[in-house]
């Protein structure tokens, strides 16, 4: 279980994130259910709780998601379940319990950069940005790449194209986490595929993406294609499951989910 | 920290540490409903609802519940009631446990789906562990409580 000093619930972003640079060990707080599975010495621990930040909306072209926007907001969201054929709500309604996931929060699975996330690998498909206090607005791939900080996850901004895209997964059982997650994304002739909880933090599989993109995506194609994303990208073993494992499954679910974006209607 | 909030319709202001969490904070006073199992947030014991919506108690803090409204089972005792003797009737209750948090997300997705599905009702209370049964029971007495098809 983590302690804490202090705890402060600022009214305005600059104040959090003064709070948060003043010392190493102050911390910002998210919904906190990964944060108490540990013994983190915390010094103040900042709650964004009163920077409205719990939010959904489309703006110019964009949906933008406050950072303290629930996981469960996320799932039952009108607009997230229409759009990208509702690849969003389909990748984070299998964690844990509804309970959990009322509390959880998006900016702090994200900004975690947790490698067993299944958000961030479906995210990571789309054309998502990530807006930091500091560090401006990015990419996730970017953000993803870039060495851990000091900052805040404001929000993120996921361009409104129309992209259909497809995230699958196993567990060992319900609600445990991912052995494997796969998000693979259509932008008209544009395939992205995402391989997330190997188990390290999600990846794209450039090399086959674009092999996939260039190709007619006929059965054999794509029989090809999943052998390259497991050969691309790396596995590691864990409780869960081995690195060999993980890259037969990866072949299984890669394979499975170009299918079913083939089979995705136009919106 | 002192927060104030309302606690099964009555308002109460009481002081909490500020690391401590909102499980520990009702138990304190007297709701002993509220139980806490496996220290991970997976079991679904500790469910409340904090705005009405089903929460775990376990991995709020208590200071975040500050000018909200919570509710425990000893909130809702006719519904619970009503719904614990469905629940008995198809033998679905064993050592009760975990019932207190079963039942705050039964009512909870009775206020949130319409007429589910089995497998909304499954997904929907999938959060809440029972180490006695296998849920079958279970499963036929919230179909019975809600109302929707057998199958």
């Amino acid at each position: 279980m983590f302690t804490l000093s202090d705890l402060v619930q600022p009214d305005n972003i600059d104040t959090a994130y003064q709070i948060l640079s003043n010392k190493r060990n102050n911390t910002i707080l998210g919904g906190c259910a990964f944060l108490k599975m540990g013994a983190k010495r915390i010094g103040t621990a900042i709650d964004l709780t009163n920077l409205n930040l719990s939010y959904i909306k489309e703006t110019d072209g964009f949906i933008e998601i406050g950072g303290m926007t629930s996981l469960r907001e996320l799932e039952t969201h009108t607009l997230l379940k229409e759009c990208f054929a509702g690849v969003l709500p389909k990748s984070v309604r299998n964690i844990i319990g509804v309970q959990f996931r009322n509390s959880v929060t998006v900016g702090a699975s994200v900004y975690a950069k947790y490698g067993f996330s299944d958000l961030i690998t479906a995210l990571l498909a789309l054309d998502t940005q990530v807006e930091l206090y500091k560090g401006g607005r990015m990419p996730l791939v970017d953000f993803l790449n870039s060495p851990k900080g000091k900052d805040i996850l404001v929000r993120l901004w996921i361009k409104m194209d129309n992209c259909k895209a497809v995230y699958l997964n196993l567990r060992n059982s319900a609600s445990d986490y991912s052995v494997l997650n796969v998000a693979v994304c259509r932008l008209d002739e544009q395939w992205t595929i995402v391989v997330g909880a190997r188990p390290r933090r999600a990846a794209i599989a450039s090399k086959a993406s674009a092999v996939l993109s260039q190709g007619k995506q006929s059965a054999s194609e794509i029989e090809d294609v999943a052998q390259k994303v497991s050969e691309e990208l790396s596995f590691g073993t864990n409780m869960r499951g081995t690195a060999n494992y993980r890259k037969a499954l990866c072949k299984v679910l890669v394979k499975r989910a170009i299918t079913e974006v083939q089979a995705c209607k136009s919106h | 920290m002192q927060i104030t909030l309302t606690i099964n319709n009555k308002v109460h202001t009481w002081n909490v540490e500020k690391d401590e969490f909102l499980a520990d904070t009702l138990r304190a006073h007297g709701l002993l409903s509220v139980k806490k199992a496996c220290e991970s947030s997976c079991c679904g014991l500790c469910t409340v609802w904090v705005e009405y919506k089903p929460v775990l108690a376990c991995t709020i803090l208590s200071v975040r519940v500050h000018g909200k409204a919570v509710t425990t089972i000893e909130g809702v005792p006719t519904e619970a009631e009503e719904f614990a003797r469905v629940l008995t009737a198809e033998g679905a209750e064993q050592c009760g446990f975990c019932s207190p948090g079963f039942i705050m997300n039964v009512l909870a997705m009775k206020k949130e789906l319409i007429n589910p599905s089995e497998e909304e009702i499954i997904h929907y209370l999938t959060g809440n562990l029972c180490r006695c049964t296998g849920y079958m029971g279970q499963l036929r007495a919230v179909k019975t409580y809600l109302g929707v098809a057998q199958v």
